[in-house]
């Protein structure tokens, strides 16, 4: 392999990893300060402590989180230089701003939020919550910015005289129309997965106090507040996990019928449509050789006209296959495959799709099962719940893996509406004076550390999700000198 | 005053609060073992940085994407020519978030060691490859016409250089040595004292050797204030140590961290990073910067942003502002992996 492809599979190893915690962290940043708030309004223990234990799982997952961006941030400078040089104009900005009016905030903010429990006021505790959660969302913004204008570069022209593409317009290139379509999209998934994570745990512990019995009178009495704190959780988890599978869907379809006009190419491969077809199928399953041309498709099942219906709303309208857009990219951009590869984005597409629609089915089956009484007891519903938390993360891995090798053989896709100048191919992005050797040996100590620090993460959560949400005791201000800390390392 | 000259001293300024403020944090985390005998010792040590540590690093991150988007190029050819240091120092940085958050979440001596040693080694490393990086920035490496860096990880080892990572080695030594008189009691601020007395004097001599090395070979006259306020503010700093004023001491270190990024920023301008190949190859503050129309916007948000980071930054401060001793560290009520 050589060093353009060393990059790729870098940034997509440390891409594709880094967003296993991402997700998890916005979305629980938002719940966790949900729930402290229901606590300081409500006073009731069962908030306080479900604050604590989910809380614990935000920060364990959160340093990952952390850690690994911090690869983000400089990969573009060290895998990228050339692209950086295009680009930097125009994709440094969001970056910076994220990191001046996000990562201060949600890193300052965490701070004050772990060690703060005895040195704040109730009320400004609450508010050090919500501003990390703030914090962490506008990041997730600026990134989904950045994102969105190398899907569909806008606010930007190519500038002969310095040889790259340069800002016009940061209204444009921060509220791109393709941005806003996908952060609620990529939101909704977190929300997804933090609903399924907070039902998973919650709805694995309500089987086990329900399977329980016997006992003191005391101990069946914190049994019963334990079922019925269990069973909010449950229920909030799968409260989140509904509306947020809906949102995908519909933010999903909304983005699919946008990115049929922006990256056509992309979509036509996500169905591997070769040829153009007026009432499009939408084709469920395909044998054959996808990976390198049309020849090899085989569609053994499908559904007539659905991807025209997906594209535009219009069952019978025509939607432009592979061989014509690739007709047509070359003449416009000279001789190359503007293809990307067909079985990645394929299948990749119909993962996400049927993992993500799993997921919110799920949500549907908890509310019937706890609609009322104490829940579920059976064991199959605890095993049940823990085989669905990594559902909507597989889902989210396949939407990210195929909407970025969609965009190949671009890094920057050109904008059929735009400036017909910015644009750039993946294959002049990378760092030329970086050696294969050299990313060859980040790539491996990276995947390495990575898998390293995976096992401590998991084994830290499953720990901490194993050990429940604990009584505690409600939480004293302590401004003196004295006395020991509320938390400490 | 020009943007691009603008952008320039803020990302000076960037760095000189990633410096002061990560340089204290990587000192606790080297001095660990020196001030702390025990386990509660040593959790002593780490929780005087444990709220604010992270917010610390995003002066870093900040720094980076300011570079990104203020000057591209310089970017592109800091970050790909410094490819394996950048690599090592962004190990470090992992390894260490992971450990600081981690090391106490089990209740487990074996797994505690294990996470000290990888806290203690991963602020070794970036305390000295700091120092290499900015040698070289300074001294100027090899840059072609096209702008790519043609050393390799050799060229940056250079004895200017690596006494370069010998001066932020002893400064943040001071430094964290400083912090933790400030903020414990008991033993370890003796020891941290002690500590501080000694590592001020030794600063007061790597630091001046690299100045004025650097200032001879590579500045130009006026940054001889810079170097004059460095050593004053060092040999202030060694002062309010001996005196046990460690008030004193942690501002006049900062001081000298200031008047150090003066020293490498005013020695590049206008280059940003010098060519040894060829003078015309330099990148420069005008050929390596973004347009105008991106550095105005940048200014503005820089302009608003920056006054309301450094305002919760200095409340957080505020807010854990007392000394912390064996007494104030609560007793060990994590789970073990053994049971359930």
């Amino acid at each position: 392999m050589d060093a353009l492809e060393l990059a790729r599979w870098q940034f997509g190893i440390t891409t594709v990893y880094h967003f296993i915690f991402v997700p998890l962290t916005i979305g629980l940043s938002i719940l966790v300060a949900i729930m402290q708030t229901a606590w300081y309004r409500t006073g009731k223990d069962a908030w306080l402590r479900l604050t604590k234990f989910y809380g614990k799982l935000l920060v364990i997952n959160f340093a990952l989180g952390v850690a690994t961006g911090i690869v983000q941030e400089f990969q573009f400078g060290m895998n990228w230089s050339e692209y950086s040089r295009y680009v930097g104009d125009i994709f440094g900005a969001p970056l910076a701003m994220e990191a001046l009016a996000a990562f201060f905030l949600e890193s300052t903010f965490l701070g004050l939020w772990i060690f703060g429990w005895d040195r704040l006021s109730k009320r400004v505790h609450l508010t050090t919550v919500w501003l990390f959660a703030i914090g962490t969302n506008l990041s997730a913004y600026f990134i989904i910015a950045a994102n969105s204008w190398m899907q569909h570069p806008t606010g930007a022209e190519y500038n002969p005289a310095t040889g790259r593409a340069e800002m016009t317009n940061i209204g444009e290139v921060l509220f791109n129309p393709t941005t806003l379509w996908a952060f609620p999209h990529v939101m909704a998934t977190a929300f997804l997965v933090t609903g399924t994570v907070i039902a998973g745990i919650a709805g694995a512990w309500l089987v086990k106090k329900n399977q329980e019995s016997g006992g003191t009178a005391k101990e069946k009495k914190a049994r019963d507040t334990d079922r019925s704190m269990y069973r909010t959780g449950l229920r909030l988890g799968a409260l989140v996990m509904l509306i947020s599978g809906l949102a995908v869907i519909v933010t999903g379809d909304q983005q699919a019928k946008m990115m049929f006009e922006q990256q056509p190419m992309k979509m036509a491969a996500a169905e591997a449509l070769c040829d153009t077809e007026t009432g499009a199928q939408f084709s469920l399953l395909t044998i054959g050789d996808l990976t390198n041309s049309c020849d090899g498709v085989n569609h053994i099942l499908t559904i007539p006209k659905l991807t025209s219906y997906l594209a535009t709303g219009n069952w019978d309208s025509t939607v432009t296959g592979v061989n014509d857009l690739q007709a047509a990219y070359t003449e416009k951009y000279g001789e190359a495959d503007y293809a990307p590869n067909l079985a990645v984005t394929y299948w990749s597409f119909r993962l996400m799709i049927g993992l993500g629609v799993f997921s919110a089915m799920l949500a549907l089956a908890t509310f019937w099962l706890t609609r009322k009484g104490a829940g579920p007891s059976g064991k199959w519903f605890r095993r049940l719940a823990l085989i669905a938390i990594p559902t909507p993360y597989l889902a989210a891995s396949f939407g990210w893996i195929f909407t970025e090798m969609g965009r190949q053989p671009w890094v920057v896709a050109p904008n059929p509406t735009g400036s017909d100048q910015v644009y750039l191919m993946t294959q002049h992005g990378y760092s030329v004076g970086v050696s294969a050797g050299e990313v060859l040996t980040s790539m491996i100590i990276f995947t390495l550390i990575y898998a390293l620090l995976a096992v401590f993460w998991y084994r830290l959560m499953a720990r901490y999700a194993k050990l429940g949400a604990r009584p505690v005791d409600p939480p004293k201000k302590n401004d003196g000198d004295d006395g020991p800390l509320s938390f400490a390392y | 005053m020009e943007l691009s000259l603008v952008w320039f001293i803020l990302i000076a300024v960037l760095w000189t609060g990633y410096l002061v403020l990560e340089g204290f944090d990587f000192g606790v985390g080297m001095l660990m073992p020196f001030v702390a005998k025990n386990d509660q010792g040593r959790r002593v040590a780490l929780n005087t940085i444990g709220p604010v540590w992270d917010g610390n690093e995003v002066w870093l991150l900040t720094a980076g994407g300011a570079t990104f988007a203020a000057f591209p190029e310089w970017y592109a050819t800091l970050f790909s020519g410094f490819y394996l240091p950048l690599l090592v120092i962004l190990l470090a940085l992992i390894v260490r978030s992971v450990a600081i958050e981690y090391r106490g979440k089990i209740d487990d001596a074996s797994w505690r060691r294990r996470w000290d040693l990888a806290i203690i080694v991963s602020a070794w490393i970036p305390s000295i490859l700091w120092g290499v990086a900015f040698g070289n920035l300074v001294r100027g490496v090899p840059i072609d016409a096209a702008s790519q860096y043609t050393g390799n990880f050799f060229t940056l080892l250079n004895p200017f250089s690596l006494l370069g990572g010998i001066v932020t080695l002893t400064l943040f030594l001071s430094h964290g040595a400083i912090f933790l008189a400030l903020k414990t009691s008991g033993e370890i601020r003796e020891r941290s004292e002690n500590l501080a007395k000694r590592f001020s004097m030794a600063a007061i001599v790597v630091a001046a050797v690299w100045a004025v090395w650097a200032q001879l070979a590579y500045s130009v006259a006026w940054t001889w204030a810079a170097v004059a306020v460095a050593a004053v503010a060092l040999i202030a700093t060694w002062w309010g140590a001996v005196k046990e004023r460690f008030g004193y001491a942690f501002i006049f270190n900062a001081v000298a961290v200031v008047a150090a990024v003066v020293l490498i920023f005013g020695s590049l301008y206008p280059d940003v990073m010098p060519s040894t190949t060829n003078d015309a190859y330099s990148l420069t503050v005008h050929n390596a910067s973004s347009s105008d129309y991106t550095l105005k916007v940048m200014t503005w948000v820089a302009v608003l942003l920056t006054p309301v980071v450094l305002a919760y930054q200095a409340w957080t401060y505020w807010v854990f502002r007392r000394r912390l001793s064996v007494d104030s560290i609560p007793e060990h009520s994590e789970p073990t992996f053994a049971k359930g």
